[in-house]
């Protein structure tokens, strides 16, 4: 429920909304846009990073909280293991089960290989089991591979590589084929035709959906599918660390028991990470929308080994993640809320961006709205935000189409007493995306031997920031692409002795470089919310300092 | 932040005081568990948390999702463990869209008393019941449909006295749907097809040339469709 005070505000939104039907706010020009990046986008605020000391990506900035977990010793350091009992031995392993490492599997396994897929949790808790929004692909007769190629360099600040986007957008209407084909129930026309809506940076309407559980529908079919398929699945088993032959080619895992604490020893002729996203590390202690797992051990155990990272210092905040109320704090309110007309007002109902920028220029917007200008909306445990206004989409295209659209969403806002089809959503930027992460060419090989990536936790498909339902289809496309690759590999490699010779090196580089790991250590597997305090609140908001903003992680 | 008061709940027994605010998942961290299973998505949505409990005094079970139920005084707790029901394991690819291929892998359906149970449940509203009656009479769109919302959390199933696992009923019901009775999308294919030909090969290659100036030209004079 809203407090009675913010139910008064929400007259003025109310008052201005008529005012804003079928007006479009002027788009933010490139040298505005910079400017304001620069001013309030946390990817910009210095205190947020540091330059890694060791390693392939040495003198690279990337956020404080991650620098930590690179420069931390590894878990195992201690552990007594005999690396010849090895208890899994297959073609291709796959590290991380959500939906790259499921399309991985699937098309490993087509290829005829021996596949294991081993993960932290349950198989398919996961990012991409909480996508809401869509996924992209060029299929319309308006628009093209090309237009779509030109939206994600332009997304990415044209900072993307050329050769992956490429892949990206040729492969997008033959994997939402094969999506049709394993049964997922897009939102179609009666005669077939896909419903398709605009997102953040799109300029054609190409985003495919199946209602808000776009992600759910694909993560339990590819996981049902994967379980059809007989393939070796291992739960709540993370890996906690790359095994590399005599030749410091990938050659398999140090898996890690979680509850009996064993470790065990996994072999394989190659290895796919797709660990996912890295939000639960509360960058510059943003809430986050991430999963549970999202802790970055991919890029921990990659960066080990010496896989190179690449656009680590991008992260994406979202727009519009829960501001109220704060048990769903941080909580994805999906852009397609934007993509349908929904736009973002102040505390006096006045719009102040236009509502499909970018995500990184309208967190940056929100931000200063809400610092700067001192125009956001308070709420009674001290965070702040600014509205969505939700009611807007049902003016425009008929009432009922918020309840058809987003079921879900209404759903999760019901539980605690908001309507969110007549009230508009209070909102602030949300730690979201990984834009960046290990560097993989277009079939997902890093540049160790033997190792591949996929997913969230590969970088530079997307450049600097990625668009909405580009990841889904970046997650199946180079899920498909790597899974396939890796096993054709498979035929030509020797297995060779197993060593962790890699871990100790690392070790002796954080030596010395005379680092004070200070008792770190990492993978961190599972973030540590057992505080006995609420949470402090924590002081970010852009450059203006004075200005308080809850950055409780809790949600 | 304002001190908030604090009520006792019965995490598996042993007595916690935690802030009357916070969930059930958030409850059992404050009381000092690092979950490592029974939770994933923290929004309601990956079906991970399911939790059993009992309000002190009331004999009634309920059941839910830890990450969205809040926590109530004298509140008796516990996760329900891993469910481990058999899933049909099927080839979608020659698997026709009627009553005899969900019969095939789940006879069990035919077993329902309609006790109403799994509806009651079911933490995302939904009339379980209903679409396990569906998938008997073979109306595969309304089993795939009705169950749509399903995060297969497994809190029907553990309420079933017929020992049906409801959820598994309903994703095959829905991958038929969508694969069979869903009609396709033939620009898709169209689009696909003419990938494949290679007609925007040339385009593709003339852009991934062009330096980023000339890039940013095209970008921002392209048109956006209304
Ligand atoms: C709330 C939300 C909404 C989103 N909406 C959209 C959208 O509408 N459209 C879009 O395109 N994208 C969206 N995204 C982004 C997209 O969902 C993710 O980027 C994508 O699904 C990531 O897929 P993945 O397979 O790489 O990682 P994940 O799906 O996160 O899977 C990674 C898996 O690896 C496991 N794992 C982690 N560490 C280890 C380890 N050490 N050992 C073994 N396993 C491990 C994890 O538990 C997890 O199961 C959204 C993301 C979020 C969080
Ligand atoms: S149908 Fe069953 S498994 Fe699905 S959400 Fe409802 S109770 Fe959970
Ligand atoms: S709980 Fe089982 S027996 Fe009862 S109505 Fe549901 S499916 Fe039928
Ligand atoms: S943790 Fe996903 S539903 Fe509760």
């Amino acid at each position: 429920m809203y407090t009675s005070q913010m139910k008064e505000l929400i007259k003025k939104v109310e008052e201005t909304r008529p005012m804003r039907l079928g007006v479009d706010f002027p788009r933010i020009t490139t040298e505005e846009g910079q400017d304001l990046l620069k001013k309030f986008h946390p990817d910009f605020i210095e205190e947020g990073f540091r330059e890694l000391q060791v390693g392939v990506n040495k003198g690279d900035r990337v956020p404080r909280e991650l620098a930590d977990l690179l420069e931390a010793r590894s878990m195992i350091e201690h552990i007594e293991l005999d690396l010849s009992e090895i208890v899994c031995d297959v073609d291709v392993l796959i590290i991380g089960g959500g939906g790259a490492g499921a399309a991985a599997a699937l098309m490993a396994q087509e290829q005829g290989a021996d596949v294991a897929l081993v993960t932290k949790l349950r198989f398919g808790d996961a990012n991409t089991m909480m996508a809401q929004g869509g996924i992209q692909a060029a299929d319309k007769t308006n628009d093209s591979p090309a237009i779509h190629y030109l939206d994600v360099m332009g997304g990415g600040h044209f900072a993307n590589i050329p050769e992956l986007v490429y892949a990206l957008v040729n492969d997008a209407p033959k994997i939402i084929k094969w999506l049709e084909d394993i049964g997922i129930m897009f939102d179609k026309e009666e005669d077939g035709t896909m419903i398709t809506f605009h997102g953040g940076g799109t300029s054609r309407r190409r985003m495919h959906s199946a209602r808000d559980y776009t992600g759910v529908e694909i993560m339990r079919t590819l996981r049902d599918e994967t379980i059809n398929k007989g393939i070796k699945i291992l739960e709540y088993c993370p890996a906690v660390e790359l095994l590399l032959d005599e030749e410091g080619k990938a050659a398999g895992a140090i898996l890690y028991n979680l509850e009996t604490e064993e470790y065990l020893v996994a072999r394989a002729k190659t290895v796919i990470l797709s660990t996912g996203g890295s939000g639960r590390l509360h960058f510059q202690g943003f809430p986050t929308t991430n999963h549970y797992g999202a802790t970055a051990d991919g890029l921990v155990m990659g960066y080990r080994a010496g896989a190179r990272m690449a656009f680590m210092d991008a992260i994406q905040y979202h727009p519009t993640g829960v501001a109220y109320p704060s048990e769903i704090l941080g909580m994805l309110v999906t852009e397609k809320f934007r993509g349908l007309g929904a736009k973002l007002v102040n505390i006096n109902g006045k719009q102040f961006v236009y509502h499909l920028e970018t995500r990184d220029l309208q967190s940056a917007a929100i931000i200063r709205e809400c610092s700067e200008r001192k125009l956001g909306i308070a709420t009674p445990t001290g965070t702040v935000g600014i509205w969505l206004d939700s009611p807007l989409i049902d003016l425009i295209h008929g009432e009922g189409t918020i309840e058809k659209r987003f079921p879900a969403i209404i759903r999760q806002f019901k539980r605690f007493g908001l309507d969110i089809r007549r009230e508009p959503i209070l909102i602030y930027p949300t730690l979201h995306y990984q834009n960046g992460g290990l560097l993989l060419d277009d079939n997902g090989r890093t540049n160790i031997e033997n190792l591949y990536v996929a997913g969230e936790n590969s970088g530079g498909v997307h450049g600097r920031n990625r668009l909405m339902g580009n990841s889904l289809l970046d997650i199946l496309v180079f899920g498909c692409r790597t899974g396939s690759h890796a096993a054709q590999k498979c035929q030509e490699v020797k297995l060779k002795k197993l060593t962790l010779n890699h871990v100790h090196n690392y070790h002796c580089q954080l030596e010395n470089n005379g680092i004070d790991t200070g008792g770190r250590i990492s993978p961190l597997l599972l973030p540590n919310y057992t505080h006995r305090e609420v949470p402090e609140m924590q002081t970010f908001c852009g450059s203006s300092k004075d200005f308080g903003q809850n950055g409780m992680y809790l949600a | 932040m304002p001190q908030e008061s604090l009520i006792d709940i019965y995490i598996m027994g042993k007595k916690y005081a935690v802030p009357e605010s916070l969930t059930i998942m958030r409850a059992m961290e404050f009381a000092g568990y690092q979950l490592k299973r029974g939770c994933g998505c923290r929004t309601g949505i990956c079906g991970a948390c399911a939790t059993v409990y009992r309000i002190a005094g009331d004999h009634e079970f309920k059941v839910g999702l830890a990450c969205q139920i809040r926590v109530e005084s004298g509140m008796h707790l516990a996760q329900i463990p891993f469910y481990p029901p058999l899933k049909g394991i099927y080839n979608i690819d020659n698997l026709p869209p009627s009553a005899s291929s969900i019969k095939a892998y789940y006879p069990e359906i035919y077993r329902c008393i309609g006790c109403n149970s799994c509806t009651k449940v079911c933490p995302q509203n939904i009339n379980v019941k209903q679409y396990i009656a569906y998938a008997r009479k073979g109306d595969i769109a309304g089993c795939a449909f009705e169950s749509f919302d399903c995060i297969m959390c497994g809190l029907c199933a553990y309420r079933c006295p017929a020992q049906i696992a409801q959820y598994n009923v309903g994703i095959l019901a829905r991958r038929l749907f969508g694969k069979y009775l869903l009609p396709r999308d033939l620009q898709l294919q169209q689009r696909v097809d003419e990938i494949q030909g290679g007609k925007y090969e040339t385009e593709l290659q003339r852009l991934m040339k062009l330096d980023i100036q000339e890039l940013n030209n095209h970008y921002y004079s392209r048109d956006i469709e209304a």
